[in-house]
């Protein structure tokens, strides 16, 4: 009976606030992709020697590899020598105030919800925003400074902390990893850097926004978190991008190192352009997300809301090789119109009395296909592991598509690994429960959706909950909150 | 080298003799599976998707004799005869390596409705009805090379029909037995065609006398008409050296029952696959699948369930006890088709450790694409409760006791469930001896196996 408000509330939403499109001057390189580019790309970013070696030798091994096919997902063929590997808005050098800030920049994130102008902001969150291939301003930065804490570009931590960078880059997701991540390696533009030192907690939550605007070119960010014994940091990820009828590529590559009890907490908000209904246009996103929990006692924890993207690709994974060290993840995606989503995680418990837990809830409607894939590998030698993994999925839609593939590798006999995952559709009970309390449909299936992921919300810092509870709202609802 | 050539090879050069001793469909079905075999030109190896921890290249490896000669390998049947659970009463035919051999009561007592033969004959005497479903319930498209591979060299096997309305009154028992005197690859090919509202309960017993190492290779295709009753029960109880790799394909019409389980008491190296297909509405699956794995012994179960019909349910239920430097393996994967609406489907794998070096990897899959459906699967695996060990411990039962009745009883519920009269209170005992680590001795059967 409500089938048909039901695949008209999924089918549909509200336009993508966030399609605009910013006419700024941008330095862009010509597309095609070679040494020469790589060369190019690190000349522009005056870059050490070292570095540039880094990225030719992943570049060099990213031309042995093909793309891979394992993902359930269709991707049209990508031509990597169409893509311009750099654009950047042609600005005077980084902003060190918001005056300086172009205003037409300043004007973009404003609209993008992103005051980049210190006195405008919540006391609460330091900003790094990165358009297109740089980062344009990194607000809060002598305040963390005082606390020993580094929070800057990655360019420009190559440049002021090149040991840090050195010792880190890399050590986390190789460029030998997969695909994406040599072809990461090989590009990348920028992203940013933190480093909580010891013993340090991080007074504010550190948040990334990013950004793609320029036509015709792809995002390779990275971003390094390191957190030193005993340290903490919250840090979110924000990304929007303008609509457009063509696909853009988006290739990241986020590393965590947590040492001796220190704790990280990653969140983000993915809400990349998702293609129009018929599926023309959208960013196709990516990403190798790791972390190392290389103390003991360490934690790292993952929370994402997903609800943009045509497709999405990612496995934000704890390796945990410090004895008692714990990983999370949390996770929405909401998939719909022709969006596709593979996405999931990997607990790899390398130390003894590790602990993970996995909390995947997908949401398909439409004509799309979410699935969620996942790995619980316990080593031989750990001892005393506990992993609980629960994934749902809830469907929308008679078209929709809704998969679970998880991997559970047990080669330790004192380990206890649990898995639950259920598929249904809204239930009829609860709609007419809330039908019959005099809600409507439309807004009854809101209220059942925002509660279905309530468990995963719940670990999202506030500022981002009410963003990410809203964007589920118009995802999903249209008008119907 | 690739193991596949050998095969190819040995049909190739002895295509004639092969299908002089087999007939009708068996021999048509050949052409295409050899084809299939030269354009894909290998078996899958381990690490590919769904042989993550089995490589079916390093079973079929060893140089293994094919007997396309119909040559008679000596096989003391009279083992056969002692092979009976006792307790439960059935029609008792046997296959010696992949000869069908009917025992003399078998002949004297089928009931009207009931055929059971070898399937070559089958094909000769009836072919409008073999052709009809031999090698259609099993698609290359899902058994891929390991099916072709067995399709191209089977020339005998067991050919099982219903006919329409007939309720079989006891259950069927197969014993297959695993004899000769040099390494043997068995080539097993069995056909069960049970039609509208009939219903039928078999049990293969899986023997291996094999000192040597041996291969069995089996195909079993499943038709079941609307409102048909299917209850198949596989239990393997073979030797350390002996190799199984079993395929299994279903098709279900309208309101048809399926049941199988799958017992793996005692093995070497083993792989089942199962392939089912509802596609009738109101269908309903009952899968069960038990492992107990010590010393190097190695399990892997894999299963897809495809839903097409309209309100089908199906259950499956796979429990694992690994012991010394066993591995076990588990894949599933539940599909409800677009457009097939009211479906439920559930999965469930539960596995203990009881060793350091055993070792378990699971994947359980679900793939959904429709929205009216309730679908779940849950996988666990862990160890013996510690509370529950203590509490009887303190009560005065040795540790070694009370982790055999504590795994015992883990496998209770798929003992109880395997729906042959009588069965389930023989597995018992079976499953108690395997676990105390005694001689296993299958029912009264004079094999001894060594665990």
């Amino acid at each position: 009976m409500d089938n048909e408000i039901i695949d008209k509330v999924a089918g549909e939403g509200d336009d993508y606030k966030y399609g605009f499109v910013t006419d700024i001057d941008t330095d862009i390189i010509p597309v095609g992709l070679s040494e020469d580019v790589v060369r190019l790309i690190s000349a522009k970013k005056h870059e050490p020697e070292w570095l540039l070696e880094f990225r030719l030798k992943a570049f060099r091994y990213w031309q042995t590899l093909e793309m891979p096919h394992w993902a359930h997902l269709s991707i049209p063929e990508i031509d990597f020598q169409a893509i311009s590997y750099y654009a950047a808005p042609r600005t005077r050098d980084k902003a060190k105030t918001a005056d300086e800030v172009d205003p037409e920049l300043l004007e973009t994130f404003e609209k993008l919800g992103i005051p980049l102008a210190e006195r405008n902001q919540l006391a609460g969150m330091a900003v790094d925003a990165v358009m297109d291939s740089v980062s344009v301003k990194t607000t809060h930065r002598e305040k963390l400074a005082s606390m020993g804490v580094i929070f800057c570009s990655i360019s420009e931590a190559v440049k002021d902390y090149p040991d840090l960078v050195k010792k880190y880059l890399g050590s986390v997701v190789s460029y030998r990893d997969n695909f994406f991540a040599a072809l990461n390696s090989a590009v990348f533009s920028d992203g940013s850097f933190v480093y909580i030192p010891k013993g340090v907690r991080c007074p504010m939550e550190l948040s990334t926004y990013f950004r793609i605007n320029a036509m015709g070119t792809g995002q390779f960010e990275r971003t390094l978190i390191v957190a030193d014994d005993d340290a903490y940091v919250s840090y979110l990820e924000g990304c929007t991008a303008p609509m457009r009828d063509e696909n853009q590529l988006h290739a990241a590559i986020v590393e965590i190192v947590a040492e001796d009890r220190a704790e990280v907490k990653y969140s983000t908000v993915q809400n990349w352009y998702a293609g129009d209904r018929e599926g023309r246009g959208g960013v196709y996103n990516f990403v190798t997300k790791r972390g190392l929990c290389r103390g003991v006692c360490s934690k790292l924890s993952w929370t994402q809301v997903e609800t943009g993207s045509a497709i999405t690709w990612k496995y934000p994974s704890c390796v945990l090789a410090g004895d008692g060290s714990v990983g999370e993840f949390y996770s929405v995606a909401v998939t719909r119109n022709r969006q596709q989503a593979d996405t999931g995680t990997k607990m790899i418990h390398v130390g003894s009395d590790t602990r993970s837990t996995i909390v995947s809830k997908g949401i398909s409607a439409g004509y799309s296909e979410n699935s969620y894939r996942g790995l619980v590998k316990v080593a031989p030698n750990a001892t005393g592991c506990r992993n609980y993994t629960q994934c749902d999925s809830l469907l929308l839609g008679s078209h929709c598509g809704a998969h679970t593939f998880p991997y559970i590798d047990v080669m330790n006999d004192t380990a206890i690994v649990e898995h639950e995952a259920t598929t249904s559709k809204i239930s009829e009970e609860q709609l007419f429960y809330c039908n019959q309390r005099g809600i409507p449909t439309e807004e009854a299936v809101g209220l059942i959706v925002n509660g279905y992921a309530k468990e995963v919300m719940n670990k999202l810092p506030m500022e981002f909950a009410v963003e990410a509870q809203r964007l589920l709202s118009v995802t999903l609802e249209g008008s119907v909150g | 080298m690739n193991a596949l050539d050998q095969y190819i090879d040995l049909y190739e050069a002895n295509a004639a003799t092969v299908s002089a001793h087999s007939a009708g469909a068996l021999n048509a079905a050949r052409a295409d599976a050899l084809e299939l075999l030269k354009r894909v030109g290998r078996l899958p190896h381990k690490g590919e998707e769904g042989y993550e921890k089995t490589s079916v290249d390093d079973m079929f490896a060893p140089d293994y004799g094919v007997n396309i000669g119909r040559v008679d390998i000596p096989v003391d049947l009279a083992a056969v005869f002692h092979c009976g659970v006792p307790t439960a009463s059935t029609w008792l035919g046997a296959v010696a390596n992949d000869k069908f051999v009917p025992t003399e009561s078998l002949l004297r007592n089928i009931p009207e409705g009931v055929t059971v033969m070898s399937l070559a004959a089958a094909a000769a005497e009836m072919p409008d009805v073999v052709e009809k479903y031999y090698g259609r319930i099993a698609s290359e498209e899902r058994g891929g090379t390991p099916l072709a591979l067995n399709t191209l060299l089977a020339q005998d096997g067991v050919f099982i029909h219903v006919c329409r309305g007939v309720k079989a009154a006891k259950p069927m028992q197969i014993v297959n037995l695993l004899s000769s005197p040099v390494p043997l690859m068995a080539v097993r090919r069995v056909l069960v065609v049970a039609e509208e509202d009939s219903d039928i309960s078999i049990l293969f017993c899986d023997h291996s006398r094999c000192e040597i190492k041996c291969l069995a290779s089996q195909v079993i295709e499943i038709y079941a008409g609307k409102g048909a009753h299917v209850n198949v029960c596989d239990m393997e109880e073979s030797s350390s050296g002996t190799s199984r790799f079993s395929q299994l394909f279903a098709e279900q019409h309208d309101g048809s029952e399926l049941k199988i389980n799958g017992l793996t008491l005692l093995n070497g190296i083993t792989r089942n696959e199962y392939y089912i297909v509802q596609k009738g509405s109101r269908a309903v699956t009952t899968l069960d699948g038990m492992a107990i794995g010590n010393g190097e012994q190695h399990i892997d179960n894999f299963s897809e369930l495809s839903h097409s019909g309209d309100h089908g349910r199906s259950n499956q239920l796979f429990k694992y006890v690994l012991d010394g430097s066993s591995s076990g393996a588990f894949a599933g994967t539940i599909t409800v088709e677009s457009g097939a609406r009211f479906n439920e489907a559930y999965q469930s794998n539960r596995n203990i450790l009881a060793s350091r070096e055993a070792r378990m990897h699971t994947k359980p899959q679900l793939l959904i694409f429709n929205d009216d459906v309730k679908c779940s699967h849950g996988a666990t695996t862990g160890q013996l409760d510690q509370n529950a060990l203590f509490y009887m411990r303190q009560r005065g039962i040795p540790l070694a006791e009370a982790r055999m009745m504590l795994m015992q009883a883990f496998m209770m519920d798929i003992i109880d469930n395997v729906g042959i009269d009588g069965l389930s209170e023989r597995l018992r005992h079976l499953v108690e001896r395997r676990f105390r680590g005694e001689e296993m001795m299958c029912a009264d059967c004079n094999a001894k196996h060594g665990v």
